[in-house]
Order: C-alpha cells, then structure tokens, then sequence
C-alpha cells in the first residue's frame, strides 16, 4: 500500500471511529454511574433517523444534529425511567430500546417517505461537511482538518469526559454512585439524580454519533444501518475497561480493523490469497470475549452497575 | 418499595401480563395514529390477516412454532438466574450444525430428520456452553458474552456460506438443497396422508416438536430433581450451594439446554421449510423471544399462548403490508419492543398498579365504615 492508500485508510479509520467513540463514551458515562447500558445500538439508531429526518425537513444539518440528540435522549430517559426509577432490569430495558428503535425508525420512515424506510438522499447543507475548506491543501492536511464539525465534537468528548470524571466533584460523586451507591446517599447526595444525569449524557452522546452516521458518514438513513456499531462500542468500553483515554484507544482501533475489512475486500494478499474479511470483521467480538473472560488481561465492571438502588429501611 | 406486594394468583399470572401487553396495544396504537392510519382497521386487518383463513392460520402457527423454540430457551435460562440474549447466535449455529450433517454425512434416509434436529441441538447447544461456561468459571458477564456470540455467528455463516458451502454455480451465498429425506412433512401433507385436506402453507410437524419441548421443558424445571437445581439457582445461588448444588455446573447445563431449544427455530425454519441453509434465517426471533418469555412468565403454557399471539402478529402483519401499504411487517417489532419494556423492565410498575387497583377494592367498604 502507498502513502495515498494509507492516508485514505487512515481517514477512513477516523470516521469510522466516530460512532463508536460516541457510543463508547455514552456507556462509560451510563455505566459508571451503575446503569448498565446495552441500548447505545437502538440510541445510534434512533438518533440517525431523527437527524436525517429533521436535516431533510429543515435544511439544515445543525437542526438534525438537535434532533438526533432529543431523539436519543427521550429514548435515554425512557431507560432511565425503567432502570433508576422503577427499578426494573436494566438489560431488559436496554434490548427492548433497540427493538424500539429499529422498529419505529424503519416504520415511521417508511410511512414518511415510502421508501422503504430511508430517507430522500441529503445534500449540501443538510449533511455535516468539511468544516475547513482544505480542498486546495496537501493530503495529509485534508485527512486532518478537512473533516466535518461531529468529527472534532466528537473527539473533544475524550478530554471533556476524562476531566469531568476524573477532576471534579460531580465526576467523582458520579463514579462512587457506580461503585457504592449507599456510600453516596449516606453523604446526602440524590443517587437517582446523579444516575439520571449520567443516562441523560449517555443519550446526548449517543445523539451525536448517531446524527454523524446519518448526515455525516452517510447522505441519508437506511434501516439499520448502525449494523452493530452500538455493540463494538460495548466492546470497545470493556477493552478500554471503563476510563475514556483507553475508550479512544480502543475505539480507534475498532475504527481500523473496520476501515482495514472494507479496503481488504477482495483484495488477494500475496502469499495468503484472498483474505477473508470476516476474520477481521470478526475480531472485535472474539477480542471482547478473550479479554473478558480474563485470559488476557481483566476487565472489572464498576461494582454497583446493573443493580438498582432501594434504600434500606 | 414499601411492603411487599400481595396480589392474588391469578392476578399476578394472568393480569399483570394481561394488562402489561393491553398498554403495549395501546402504544403500538398511538405509533399508527402518529404516522396517520386507522388503528382499527389495522387492528382489524391483523386478526383477519392471521385467523381469518385456514391458510393464515396455518402461517401464523408456522411463525408460532418459532416463537415456542426462542421463548423457551430464554425461560429455561431465565429460571436459572441467567440472561441468554444469545438465542439468534445459538439458532444459527443450529442451522450449521443441521445443513452441515445432512450435506455430508451419509445415513440411511429414515435417519436424516432425526439426525438433522440432533446436530441442530448439539450446535446450538454448544454455542450456549461457551458462554456459559465463561460465566460459571471466568466470571465473563453472560449477556455481554452472548450479544458478542451473536455476531460472531453471524460472522460466521456469512463466512461459510460465501467461501465453503455454497455451489460454485450458484451466486446465491446459501447452501445446496438438503437430501429429500431430510423434509419435515408439511401439514398439509401430513393431512392429506390420512385424508384430511388442508390448506397449503409453511406450516410443518416442527409445530409438534415445539410442543413437545415445551411439555419436556415443563417436565424438565417443574417436574425434576435438575429443575429443582436450576430454579434454585436462579433463585438465590448461594443458598444452592448450601444445598449441594453447583451453580458453575448448573449454569452450564441450563445454558446447554437454551442453546438446544434455540436451535430448533433453525429445523423449523431451515428443514421444516427452506430446505437448505439460508443467510439471516433468524429474522429477529430470537430476540422477539425474549419477549415471549416474559409475557409467558417462564411457563411453557404462558410461552404457547404468547407465541401465539406473535403469530399471529408475524402473519397478520405480513397481510397488512399489502393492505395498508404505509404500514410495515417492522410494526411487529415495535410491538415486541414496548412488551419487552412493559412485561420485563417495568413489571414492578405494572403489578403495583394492578396492586394499587385491588387495594382500592379492597379498601372502600372499610373507609365507608370510618
């Protein structure tokens, strides 16, 4: 491969990343405050059709990126009403956020434009572009800052999340009701506030990336086309085990052996003939299932996460 | 949550859910009014649509006979304190393991079925220890674990049936046609047979292997000393362990079992009805199973009649795409997505409404006294 394939190899690893990073962020937040979040695929979803929606309707990619984040958000609550207030089994509330979301997405659209769920193609101001006019720059500048507004958005959430987790008091109080959520109320501070906010980021994230795979990555929605993407951020949280720097590492690297499955297809490799790219499309997955089962490495979940909270009496 | 909620029997078998899947209706409604359609015309469409005739009914029994499969291996791993969300992945590795017996091991032909729904089981089944496994004796959370065994199979056949099982004639990525002996009759065959005309349809003795299962799996958790364990286990595992039993051993086996039942959405599918292995033949069953399980409470009865009712659902709302077009089949998973949230997630909601109902009954007559 020359330069120019690995430059387009590496941008197309960064957008590639974005999504998961979206969602792998969302989870870290979710989870670390002890809600375990197994819907970040239907939030994706939802968020995408929304944005794409409300773009097309508007004209205007800002006002689909707004949608996308409402869209993601109401569905945030609506597991957060299921798992922090009425204490109900998160996972539970989780799967059936993504049937929803791949339900209504794909009949609401198709009822809305007859298409068979997708929306009308998106152009120019509808979709999130370059932010940057580098189209006169060298390559490698291109790749850099020639990318669309999410894509920096997008990255910034890395240090946001580390600094708030790790440097404030809301990011501690946050983390302790993930581990010892009796701890926290002792101390007089509302669990099921702190745990409402931490879902409620989880579904602005998640909105984000999934206005990105709708306006950005893509000119449109097409049913399903998150394609288990909320799942390899699932993934990617595990391997990064819970702290947002590791998130980027570990969604970056996803975002590669994607990028790598796409340019691989068909591609005969000497010596080796054609590679079959579902081994690597595979590996997020087999990696995930290694690593958890503490073979290599261990990955500890926060300690409190997937129980509700009861006061004791 | 104050005192302890007191519901009578029957209420919190049969109402709860009764009411839990009533408001899932009414939701699933309101989404029809939103996009702008009559709710009931469709309501009216759907039962048409999978009752009206002989030949819907026999539809909505097929897509029965798969929810009876799905819905059971969630129960069996429900009642041993596991979350199995791995039942597509398991369904799939059944429809390997049957397509790759029946292609190319030679048996007689009065082997072949048998030989089909064994392989079947044993894969799915295998696909359920693993995980399984991980979680008995590396502490791996089994959902997470499962959801990635889903893809991983979904990987997987895609692998086998572009590169390995495919006919290089054919640019179709699914299987060659299984040898004729292989066919689960048909109903409409099987009528015929002993004089019964039947109407013609996808509809195949799978339905009686589902049956039987559930009867099986009745026995199996009600009726026997590995139930006992596995609902033990469920229900407070260190409290097993006290009483000898091993939730390592009985996570593997419930597991084992899950996987099993699983895969026999894949002989109805696949040897019931396709005749070969095809890409993404589980269509989401194995996650409306879910549903399905809870709606049935964990109770092969409770899981026969929700099947049903997804049936009905699957085959209605095949029917309502052609009549009316702004509506598709995706209705269906609207509506096994808001039963999941309302039948699983919010069931503490739900029975305290229905508590709140009863004590209100139960409490006026006293108040009028006062």
């Amino acid at each position: 491969m020359d330069a120019m394939g690995l430059l387009a190899l590496g941008e197309s690893t960064l957008r590639l990343t974005i999504p998961l990073l979206c969602a792998c962020l969302a989870g870290l937040w979710s989870e670390r405050s002890g809600v375990i979040d197994i819907g970040l695929e239907g939030k994706l979803l939802i968020a995408a059709f929304a944005a794409a929606a409300a773009s097309y309707a508007t004209g205007s990619a800002y006002w689909g990126l707004l949608a996308g984040i409402g869209a993601s958000t109401l569905f945030a609550l609506v597991h957060g009403f299921a798992s922090i207030s009425q204490r109900g089994n998160q996972i539970v509330s989780g799967v059936a956020i993504n049937m929803l979301a791949a339900g209504l997405t794909a009949v609401i659209g198709n009822a809305w434009y007859g298409q068979g769920g997708r929306t009308p193609p998106l152009e120019g101001d509808q979709r999130f572009l370059a932010l940057f006019d580098v189209s006169d720059q060298s390559r490698i500048v291109q790749v850099l800052f020639g990318q669309s507004f999410l894509v920096y958005l997008a990255l910034l959430l890395v240090p946001l999340t580390w600094y708030v987790l790790a440097k404030t008091r809301f990011g501690l109080r946050l983390r302790a009701v993930g581990e010892k959520p009796a701890a926290v109320d002792t101390a007089g501070i509302s669990v099921t506030g702190l745990r409402y906010s931490a879902v409620i980021i989880a579904g602005v994230f998640c909105g984000i990336g999934g206005a990105f795979i709708g306006t950005a990555l893509s000119a449109g929605f097409l049913p399903g086309m998150t394609a288990g993407k909320g799942f390899i951020a699932l993934a990617a949280l595990i391997f990064a085990k819970w702290r947002a720097w590791p998130a980027l590492g570990a969604c970056l690297l996803f975002g590669f052996l994607e990028a790598l499955s796409i340019r691989l297809q068909g591609v005969d490799i000497p010596g080796l003939g054609e590679m079959p790219v579902q081994a690597i499309q595979a590996l997020p997955y087999a990696m995930t299932v290694i690593l958890l089962a503490g073979f290599v490495g261990r990955a500890i979940p926060p300690r409190a996460a997937g129980q509700p909270y009861v006061k004791e009496r | 949550m104050a005192a302890p909620l007191k519901l009578p029997r029957w209420a919190d078998v049969a109402l709860v859910p009764a009411v839990s899947v009533v408001a899932a209706f009414l939701v699933a409604g309101l989404v029809v009014l939103f996009i702008g359609e009559d709710p009931l015309t469709v309501t009216r469409v759907l039962i048409y649509g999978s009752l009206g005739t002989g030949y819907s009914l026999g539809f909505t029994l097929f897509y029965a006979t798969n929810f009876i499969f799905t819905g059971l291996a969630v129960a069996v791993a429900f009642h041993a304190g596991l979350f199995n969300i791995g039942g597509e992945g398991q369904a799939i590795l059944g429809g390997i393991g049957l397509a790759l017996a029946l292609l190319f091991l030679p048996v007689p032909a009065f082997l072949a079925i048998p030989l089909g729904i064994l392989a079947a089981a044993a894969f799915g089944a295998f696909w359920g220890v693993v995980p399984g496994y991980l979680q008995a004796y590396r502490g791996s959370h089994i959902v997470i674990t499962t959801i990635m065994f889903n893809w991983l199979a979904s990987i997987l056949s895609v692998y086998l049936l572009v590169n390995v099982l495919r006919p290089p004639t054919s640019m179709n990525p699914e299987t060659p046609l299984f040898p004729q002996a292989s066919f689960i009759p048909a109903m409409h065959e099987l009528g015929a047979a002993v004089g019964l005309e039947l109407p013609r349809s996808q509809l195949n003795a799978s339905l009686f292997l589902a049956l039987i299962a559930a009867w099986l799996v009745w026995l199996l958790i009600f009726r026997s000393r590995l139930g006992y364990a596995i609902r033990t286990v469920g229900a407070n595992p260190s409290a097993a362990v006290y009483a000898g039993i091993s939730p390592q051993a009985v996570t593997v086996v419930a597991m084992a079992i899950s996987g099993a039942l699983a895969a026999g959405l894949a002989v109805n599918e696949l040897m019931g009805y396709q005749h070969r292995l095809i890409l993404e033949f589980t269509s989401g069953y194995g996650f409306v199973g879910i549903a399905v399980a809870l709606m049935g409470r964990g109770h092969p009865v409770g899981i026969i009649l929700a099947s049903l009712l997804f049936g009905m659902l699957y085959q209605g709302g095949a029917e309502l795409a052609f009549e009316v077009p702004a509506i598709t089949r995706d209705m269906i998973v609207v509506i096994g997505g808001v039963l999941i949230l309302f039948a699983g997630a919010l069931d503490g909601l739900f029975k305290r409404l229905v508590a709140a109902a009863f004590a209100g009954r139960a409490v006026q007559p006293v108040a009028k006294e006062a």
